[in-house]
């Protein structure tokens, strides 16, 4: 087995560990390569199916190039799609780009908050009818106790110390100077009334590792991440207001392999193009305490 | 200041970059004996900080009019920086022209002990570091032990600080000499000391010229002379079953066995036995997706394989070939195990014991002894583990799980215990031990003393009834019959109470999410039957896919009164002989059939039923 076979093993049997384990199980898929990286290793592990729904949390401040590869693919896929948002603070227009709130705390409502209230059910959640190819109001409204998420150790200091199976209270918090011990493969899988557990299946991967596996498994990746002739590309995605592309001209996965591993992003920060890193003192742990992703 | 992103590569350029070779490394020792420090300084001298990360935080500490630390690049979350102490593991990513390394910084401090634990059974390899200056400490030796109960070989020694004892050679060589008997204690043979400054590097990624006298590795060289586990092929083949998988969408009519290979290989056409249950089938084919098809696979693989037969096995059970060495099948063992739960391990009561992907409720039995980790002094009069403590005990499960004994392999004996809802403590089975004094037995007979009984024997409630007390179990190994035998159970004691019988059903609802709630749920259903029984009763009870264990249980707890175990249609024992077999034709006839079972007869073959002219409405 080669590092790619392995990194793949381990996350197909964390995702298993993951679907055994808990009834109301959903994963996050934020339209970005390592979600749907993640997606692909629910194929993987589920044999072609993917046997739980995938939610995104619309900021509607998303490229919409975004939106309109999640929506194709969902179909494609036959995935049960659901979509959450903060409808509240977008109709008062409480966000960055309106200038009524700093990138911080319009994160922690567009996303954090969105999510929390998706999660537990007490917001609209709305799911992609696949005969009329429309969202409709789902009338699920349990709470989702295990969410899978794609965040990666290398990504950043905090998240260099999560666990595979990361437990959040019942006000979403992440209580990291206390988190559960996991030893060999055996992961934290019980959880008491009120809290839930986010599962990271991608943990041990880099970004590189990431293009390898997409150029190898041939997986779809939205063409925001290539270059389409403008120089530029970006690296990582999130709401246009605080994502900039970088300056690129890679236009397919092996020229970006390329170029994160011996061009000029190689000593540099995934995210540096992302503001709100820069905004919490350079990292995310203000934001991912209180349930950022 | 924080490590955002922090992202690895070294500087050069690197060869062979398909199919990297990839190790994982875990940095332990005492607190401030300077894990962080050594990390820091390899990632630094190798060129593996992302841009501009290490000039920002000097200036950082400039600004705040702190001394520069290494360790900052590596204490990323602003508790950390704020006491000046890693509280969890890190991974950082690192290359060298051999391989790709995470390693693992744990932290030094007790508290933190799970997360040291955590950060260690991941790795491949361990570099234990001592400070110079302050010689071995007991998280020194604590670390060192359970590094060698996690079953790591490959141990190194980084004696820090040097430059504090000014390279002197004497204190570097005594403490290698009292170190290196400790950890023979231990059955650690270290392969190396390196005397080095974190601080100032020597050592850590160049020669140092203030260290004539040492001719050793580097500590970047001797990480690159550690051998990566040799994949168990050469084992026999293990596999937990993780799940049995069954999607019906898109006419997908796979009943898939998935799991993950722990050791050995497999292939279509290869007999297999599942334990415990013992059922045996053939394999069928090997699925994945978006894969050639494949015949054969091997250690590390997450596979799917389809059976031959149908036959109903369960998640949590271990998957073998028939043709190769059997694991041992004991519900009664000898364990290491260390606690770092916050409540202690006590006797005589409920734990759940995650074992492969098994569950399963857990007991401690006997404590053989406690060791103290840090001096290896034993203790052997506590009557608890607490917190931090390693110890030698007994477990005792509620039913046979199996395992290959430590000689053998150690992959299939590494367990954790939960406690409510947190792994308290980790551990790993040593043998089987005999079944003498099992818990079960003990406290059945223990429990018959502790009750007051009434005024009503059960002669006279047998006179009133007109029939003797049962306990009637339904089971049926056929997966299609999994919900009618409750059916059967609710008519049966429809039936019997409309012809005046006293009688009662309760079930055991399927697919309950866990297998220790299984456990009590037949241990209750068994505790409820004496009660009935006691009172006179026709207690009728299905569960589907009753096993060995169970039925032998119930029948134990049951021993006092009549209890007739019937199975329906396909078996789902393994040499257990149930009272009755009655074949599945629909539910009324079964129903028939059972109550022909239940009825007593006397010896002139008279149904021995008072008074059943009054038929109930």
């Amino acid at each position: 087995m080669n590092h790619l076979d392995k990194l793949e093993a381990q996350s197909v049997y964390i995702l298993r560990e993951a679907y055994r384990e808990f009834k109301n199980i959903c994963m996050l898929w934020s339209i970005g390569k390592d979600s749907t990286v993640l997606l692909w290793l629910a194929r993987k592990a589920f044999f072609g199916h993917v046997p739980m729904p995938l939610v995104h949390i619309d900021t509607h401040y998303k490229i919409p190039e975004m939106i309109k590869y999640r929506d194709d693919l969902a179909l494609k896929w036959k995935l049960t799609m659901i979509y959450g948002e903060n409808s509240e603070a977008l109709a008062q227009k409480q966000t960055f780009p309106d200038g009524k709130a700093d990138r911080i705390t319009c994160c922690q409502t567009l996303k954090s908050e969105a999510l929390k209230n998706t999660l537990s059910g007490e917001w609209n959640r709305y799911t992609l009818d696949h005969t009329t190819s429309k969202y409709v109001l789902d009338g699920n409204r349990e709470k989702y106790t295990g969410v899978i998420v794609g965040v990666r150790a290398d990504e950043e200091g905090s998240r260099s110390k999560e666990r595979y199976f990361s437990p959040r209270d019942k006000e979403n918090d992440w209580d990291v100077g206390d988190q559960p011990p996991e030893f060999w493969n055996q992961f934290k899988t019980d959880f008491a009334p009120g809290t839930h557990i986010r599962i990271h299946p991608l943990l041990d991967w880099t970004e590189l590792n990431i293009w390898e596996y997409i150029e190898r498994e041939n997986i779809p990746i939205t063409s925001l991440y290539f270059d389409q002739g403008s120089g530029k590309r970006y690296r990582s995605l999130g709401c246009y207001p605080c994502t900039s592309p970088v300056e690129s001209t890679s236009k397919n996965v092996s020229e970006i392999i390329e170029e994160l591993k011996s061009g000029k992003f190689a000593n540099i920060a995934e995210r540096s193009g992302r503001a709100q890193d820069k905004d919490d003192g350079g990292g995310l742990e203000t934001l991912r305490r209180g349930g950022y992703m | 200041m924080t490590v955002a992103g922090l992202k690895h590569y070294a500087g050069e350029v690197i060869c062979n970059m398909e199919n990297r070779e990839q190790m994982n490394i875990v940095i332990v020792g005492h607190v401030d004996h300077g894990k962080s420090t050594v990390i820091g300084r390899l990632l630094a001298d190798t060129g593996s900080l992302p841009e501009g990360k290490l000039e920002s935080v000097k200036e950082y500490c400039r600004k705040n009019s702190r001394p520069f630390e290494y360790a900052f690049l590596l204490d990323a979350l602003k508790d950390e920086q704020a006491q000046g102490i890693t509280i969890d593991t890190a991974r950082c990513f690192f290359k060298t022209n051999k391989r790709d390394y995470i390693i693992i910084d744990a932290p030094g401090h007790i508290e933190f002990l799970k997360n040291m634990v955590t950060g260690a059974s991941r790795a491949e390899a361990a570099l234990l570091v001592i400070d110079a200056n302050e010689g071995i400490k007991e998280n020194s030796k604590r670390h060192g032990h359970i590094v060698s109960m996690l079953g790591i070989k490959q141990v190194v020694v980084l004696v820090n600080k040097m430059d504090l004892v000014d390279f002197d050679r004497d204190v570097f060589n005594s403490i290698t000499e009292e170190f290196t008997e400790f950890l023979n204690k231990i059955n650690i043979n270290p392969i190396n000391f390196i005397p080095i400054s974190a601080f100032n590097g020597d050592n850590v990624a160049e020669k140092s010229c203030e260290t004539p006298w040492y001719d050793g590795h580097t500590v970047l060289m001797q990480l690159d002379s550690f051998a990566n586990r040799k994949e168990d092929i050469q084992l026999p083949f293990r596999m937990p079953v993780q799940d049995i998988y069954k999607f019906t969408e898109e006419n997908d009519h796979r009943r898939i066995v998935a799991g993950t290979i722990l050791s050995g290989t497999i292939k279509a056409g290869d007999e297999v036995v599942f334990l415990p249950s013992k059922k045996k089938s053939v394999i069928n084919s090997i699925e994945g997706f978006n894969v050639n098809s494949a015949e054969k696979a091997g250690v590390g693989q997450a596979i799917g394989v389809t059976l031959k037969t149908q036959i109903y096995i369960k998640s949590g059970e271990l998957m073998v070939r028939a043709d190769e060495i059997q694991p041992v099948l004991s519900s009664r063992f000898r364990v290491n195990i260390f606690w770092v739960g916050k409540f202690p391990l006590i006797k005589n009561k409920d734990y759940k014991l995650k074992i492969g992907t098994s569950r399963i409720t857990v007991k401690l039995a006997e404590i053989l002894n406690i060791i103290d980790a840090a001096e290896l002094n034993i203790n052997t009069y506590k009557d608890q583990v607490e917190r931090h403590d390693v110890a030698e005990c007994i477990l005792e499960t509620v039913k046979p799980i199996a395992f290959d004994p430590i000689s053998h392999m150690e992959l299939t004996g590494r367990f954790v215990i939960v406690d409510n809802y947190e792994i308290s403590g980790g551990g790993i089975i040593l043998e089987s031990v005999s079944d003498k004094g099992s818990t079960l037995h003990h406290n059945i007979g223990k429990s018959e003393f502790f009750w007051e009984k009434g005024l009503v024997s059960s002669n006279m409630r047998e006179d009133l009834y007109g029939h003797k007390a049962k306990f009637v179990v339904l089971t049926s190994g056929n997966e299609e019959y999994e919900q009618s035998i409750h059916k059967i159970g609710k008519e049966l004691e429809f039936k019997l109470f409309k012809s005046n019988y006293t009688t009662y059903y309760l079930g055991i609802a399927s697919h309950t999410s866990d297998s220790s709630d299984r456990d009590s749920q037949i241990r209750q259903i068994g505790e409820l039957a004496i009660l009935f029984a006691d009172a006179g009763h026709i207690f009728i009870t299905s569960v589907f896919n009753l096993d060995d264990y169970e039925a032998e249980k119930l029948k134990l707890l049951n021993q006092t009164h009549e209890i007739k175990i019937v199975n329906i249609g396909e078996s789902p024992f393994d040499s257990f002989v149930p009272d009755a077999d009655i074949n599945y034709s629909d539910i009324g006839g079964v129903v028939d059939s059972l109550c022909e079972l239940i009825k007593n007869y006397n010896k002139n073959g008279v149904e021995e039923l008072w008074d059943r002219s009054i038929t109930r409405n």
